[in-house]
């Protein structure tokens, strides 16, 4: 086991790489929020949040260097609570 | 799966399995705020105008220099993670230290902003707040809860790193048994997943 994590130190450099591309969607979704969109605003802020979430699992969370049991099980659950939550809306929506 | 016979310590333990239970922790976090922001989602549908207006008065310079403030956090912590297998003990402990300053500049930022809502009488169960309308009320009840909730588990997670700083500069965390660090890593890193979400949903939706 002390091997097989040895084999995964991340470099620092790819952490402040990271940390640099979420500050500038981090810069642009205040940006973008400052142009008006109307009904969009809410749907392009919460894309840029996801794909900052999803950068914060890869990288931060390790995630690309962990076992396929993590590597399946967190995006599979991830995506369960956003389809709760899609689906409470949509029956919110329409009923 | 065939190293492990090679292990020879007295010690047992399993890493795999202790970073297993911090996700399914993880989890279960997620749970608690997924329902929040399904309160939150179904209440600014409802008050769409008071939501709006409400949202107008949060700064948002200060909510983006928290956000930022948190990514650096999480950054320096998830570097402490490479420092410490690369068996740099004074950088470890460094990056730890400016994660724990970090962790403080967005609480002490946090303050002033509470301070300023509470001076003008946005603080949930006041009578100011009570006479307002009732999609302002909502909105200022979800904000301080959610970013209470959201400051408690900045204080917990100071907490474990303190201790992790401590056991670090002791030496009974080193890169022979580094998964307190990532651990407490992860959660530090979900304490900043869920500000990527608050920070959008109540600051720049305005």
């Amino acid at each position: 086991m002390e091997n097989h994590t040895d084999a995964h130190i991340v470099p620092y450099k790819m952490y402040l790489y990271i940390l640099g591309g979420l500050i500038m969607l981090t810069l642009i979704s205040v940006a973008v929020t400052e142009i008006e969109f109307g009904e969009f605003s809410v749907l392009v802020a919460l894309v840029l949040a996801s794909i900052k979430a999803t950068l914060v699992l890869i990288y931060f969370m390790h995630l690309k260097f962990d076992n396929k049991i993590l590597q399946i099980m967190v995006p599979a659950i991830f995506i369960l609570v956003a389809l709760v939550i899609i689906i409470v809306f949509l029956d919110y929506n329409y009923r | 799966m065939d190293t492990s016979t090679t292990i020879t310590h007295d010690e047992h333990r399993d890493d795999e399995a202790s970073k297993l239970g911090m996700w399914l922790f993880i989890f279960t976090e997620l749970l608690l705020f997924a329902g929040l922001f399904i309160v939150y989602g179904v209440y600014r549908y409802e008050n769409q105008e008071a939501f709006h207006s409400a949202g107008k008065e949060l700064s948002v310079p200060i909510g983006t220099i928290n956000t930022v403030i948190l990514l650096i956090s999480s950054a320096t912590i998830a570097m402490a993670s490479s420092a410490i297998r690369f068996k740099n003990k004074k950088l470890t402990i460094r990056l730890l230290v400016v994660t724990l300053l970090m962790a403080l500049i967005f609480m002490v930022n946090k303050y002033f902003e509470w301070t300023g809502k509470i001076e003008h009488g946005y603080l949930p169960g006041t009578d100011t707040l009570m006479n307002m309308e009732q999609g302002k009320v909502l909105f200022y009840g979800l904000y301080f809860f959610m970013t209470g909730l959201h400051a408690l588990h900045i204080i917990v997670g100071v907490i474990l790193i303190t201790i992790v700083v401590i056991r670090v500069n002791k030496n009974t965390l080193s890169d022979e048994n580094p998964v307190l660090l990532d651990n407490a890593g992860l959660y530090w890193h979900l304490v900043d997943l869920i500000w990527i979400f608050l920070f959008p949903l109540f600051y720049l939706i305005a």
